[in-house]
């Protein structure tokens, strides 16, 4: 009887995983695939399989894009979780019809082309913008130095594209986190600091692992940032993976590059899921109790 | 600083817009004492609480804790501590880490820490439960480790909010016992809330009975249960029967006469002096009635009445009769004493008769619709559940 069930269960999952596999699995192994072919040289791909793209991935440029990736993305995630948990807690305290005006307010921007929205960073990063004016104006800038095309800007958009993606999970989590708690770990001595540390946080844990995982990832694939705010010194592995695509023509190099990201992206997570945990700490993903 | 005054509320208030949460009160609580604030939802009972633990500042008035100023004190500097009603234990700690948690704030020595905690966990009897997390344990486990993690402290005074409501009957019959066991054990003051008076009648030295945020009588089980001071107090400590009536004639310096509709003359007991053509309301417990087939020979302190029984329900240790005496339905209890088996017990629709002492009965001057319904009235009719019984009874 109970395998039965099970096995219903299952069915009802099978639409959605044959989605998952028809149009995620099946492209993902392709592009994984193409990487193991010879270029053609009218910019397809010839016949046959070849492990020379593999050997070009030794490229002495590679090394210090796909460090700056890396390290652009974490100061991303760790910047974007620092804004976002105060603004997640303010959330979750605050009145129902502030909230919902206040939660409008961050979701909005996303009805409004992401592409516009970084060409906005390119107008008001300009050297003849009113920023750079204004800082100026206040002595903490020369007039020589460019709020453009590095990679200061592209962190800025960065941060400023995922931030949101940040808000929301740690808000999701703030608002059933039970703050008589920190009414509790008060009443037992602890300052306003202390129980937002060693009580808030990790009763958030689930929302902050998420938050992570919501910044990181997509800030490890970013094209458009880099390419439209960023400079030569900025380029990250999207923008080399495009480059390979759109200029190049070389398919098999480009996916044997977006192989690499993938699998970089596919590090964290797995590492997530077999963090060394105590007994009882739920499964981040299902949250069933281990 | 006396003991008397160990903990001073003086002219508290609390207004949260327009509504007096808590309205002057002030009153006092001996040190060692397990004293209760008794009242239904929203008489302001927690809200003192939360002014006692730092939680809510007072619109008026001050708190005193053993001779000092503690009004303005945040939190973490008072040396209160609360057991939450739904325990708030720390989810991602364990029992030993729940309990350590006050010491760890106060950055004690690891080995002080590990004997305080040790010695709790013995106090509670926890020991090898220490390292489960709290949502592996029962209710009333978490009770227990709420309390310890709140004595570790050694807080001068203990508030309880309501600790006992989310258990079962059974668990919190035990529970109740063991508080009371605790309480006498560590000897520290007890402040307790509640709105179930069979927990404050058993567990408190003194009650203080609230209603919309003021105290309307305080003092100790006894006395609040056997003289009320006003019908609120009547009405919401266990049951009893109101009559409506004026004085028809003062006897004597301690007595009245009342006429009430339908009855013969009522004798009473009348320790408030209430004088000649004053109307009053009469109330009387149910247990303190006697019934009876045959009408009783009794002295001439006695009220005497016929009427016909309405209702019996019958509980083993006792029986509730409800007996119509013209426009009131009177609550009668009966506890059963000897072998009831030998009698022939009194049943629906029997004529009898119910006597009661003038001493059992004491004039109350105020009476409202809400305080009606707070006494447990069966309905008269199938669909009529709202106490719209008629009289006061």
């Amino acid at each position: 009887m109970k395998d039965r069930r099970r096995f219903l269960e299952l069915l009802a999952t099978a639409p959605s995983a044959l989605w998952l596999a028809v149009f995620f699995l099946v492209p993902t192994v392709v592009v994984f695939a193409i990487a193991f072919k010879p270029t053609s040289p009218y910019g397809g791909v010839d016949a046959g399989w070849t492990l020379e793209t593999l050997a070009s991935l030794g490229n002495p440029n590679y090394p210090s894009i796909l460090w700056r990736t890396f390290w652009l993305s974490i100061l991303t995630t760790v910047i974007s979780i620092i804004i976002a948990t105060p603004v997640g807690y303010f959330l979750a305290r605050v009145r129902k019809r502030w909230r919902q005006f206040l939660l409008l307010l961050i979701i909005v921007p996303f009805w409004t082309s992401f592409l516009i929205r970084i060409f906005a960073w390119k107008v008001l990063l300009h050297p003849d913008g009113f920023i750079k004016e204004g800082l100026v104006f206040l002595h903490l800038v020369d007039g020589g130095t460019s709020l453009l095309y590095n990679a200061w800007a592209v962190l800025l958009v960065m941060i400023y594209s995922y931030l949101p993606f940040a808000i929301l999970p740690i808000y999701a989590a703030a608002e059933r986190f039970d703050f008589q708690l920190i009414e509790a770990a008060r009443d037992l001595g602890a300052r306003q600091w202390q129980s937002f540390y060693r009580i808030f946080l990790p009763g958030i844990r689930r929302g902050l692992l998420t938050a992570v995982l919501m910044v990181f990832i997509p800030a490890l694939g970013s094209y458009l940032i880099p390419d439209l705010v960023g400079g030569p010194d900025s380029e990250m592995l999207g923008n080399k993976i495009a480059q390979r695509v759109f200029m190049d023509r070389n398919l098999p190099h480009a996916s044997a590059l977006s192989a690499l990201l993938t699998l970089a992206v596919l590090l964290p997570m797995t590492a997530v899921l077999f963090l060394p945990g105590r007994k009882g700490r739920p499964d981040l993903m299902t949250g069933e109790e281990k | 600083m006396a003991d008397q005054e160990f903990l001073e509320f003086e002219d508290v208030s609390k207004y949260f817009g327009r509504i007096h949460a808590v309205d002057h009160v002030s009153f006092s609580v001996r040190k060692g004492e397990f004293f209760s604030l008794l009242g239904p939802s929203g008489c302001g009972k927690t809200t003192l609480l939360r002014i006692l633990a730092g939680f809510e500042r007072p619109d008026t008035g001050r708190v005193l804790l053993d001779g000092r100023d503690i009004t303005a004190l945040p939190p973490h500097q008072r040396k209160v501590n609360t057991i939450f009603q739904n325990y708030a234990l720390f989810p991602h700690l364990t029992v030993r880490e729940n309990i350590a948690f006050g010491l760890l704030i106060e950055k004690r020595p690891k080995k002080e820490i590990e004997k305080e905690v040790e010695r709790m966990l013995a106090l509670i009897q926890m020991e090898d439960q220490a390292e489960k997390y709290p949502d592996k344990i029962s209710g009333g486990q978490k009770q227990r480790v709420a309390i310890a993690r709140a004595l570790i402290k050694k807080p001068q005074v203990l508030l309880l909010d309501e600790p006992l409501a989310a258990l079962d009957l059974k668990l919190r019959q035990r529970m109740l016992m063991e508080l009371d066991l605790i309480h006498d054990e560590v000897g520290i003051t007890f402040l307790y809330v509640t709105h179930d008076q069979g927990e404050a009648m058993s567990l408190s030295d003194r009650i203080a009975v609230m209603n919309h945020g003021v105290i309307e009588q305080m003092g100790t089980p006894a006395e609040i249960y056997e003289a009320p001071r006003s019908s609120f107090v009547a009405a919401f400590i266990g049951d009893t029967n109101f009559f409506e009536g004026l004085v028809a004639e003062v006897v004597g310096d301690e007595y009245s006469r009342l006429a009430i509709d339908g009855f013969p003359p009522v004798l009473c007991f009348n320790d408030k002096h209430i004088s000649l053509g004053n109307p009053v309301y009469l109330s009387i417990r149910p247990e303190k009635f006697h019934i009876s087939r045959e009408k009783p020979e009794t002295g001439n302190k006695h009220n005497v009445v016929p009427g016909k029984v309405e209702d019996v329900i019958y509980q083993g240790l006792m029986t509730r009769y409800w007996v119509r005496v013209e426009g009131y339905r009177i609550s009668v209890v009966q506890q059963h004493s000897r072998f009831l088996l030998d009698e022939k017990p009194i049943r629906w629709d029997e004529e009898v008769w119910i006597s009661w002492h003038a001493d059992d009965g004491y004039m109350l001057e105020r009476y409202s619709e809400s305080d009606e319904k707070l006494m447990s009235l069966p309905p008269e009719n199938i669909g009529e559940m709202n106490g719209e019984g008629n009289g006061a009874a």
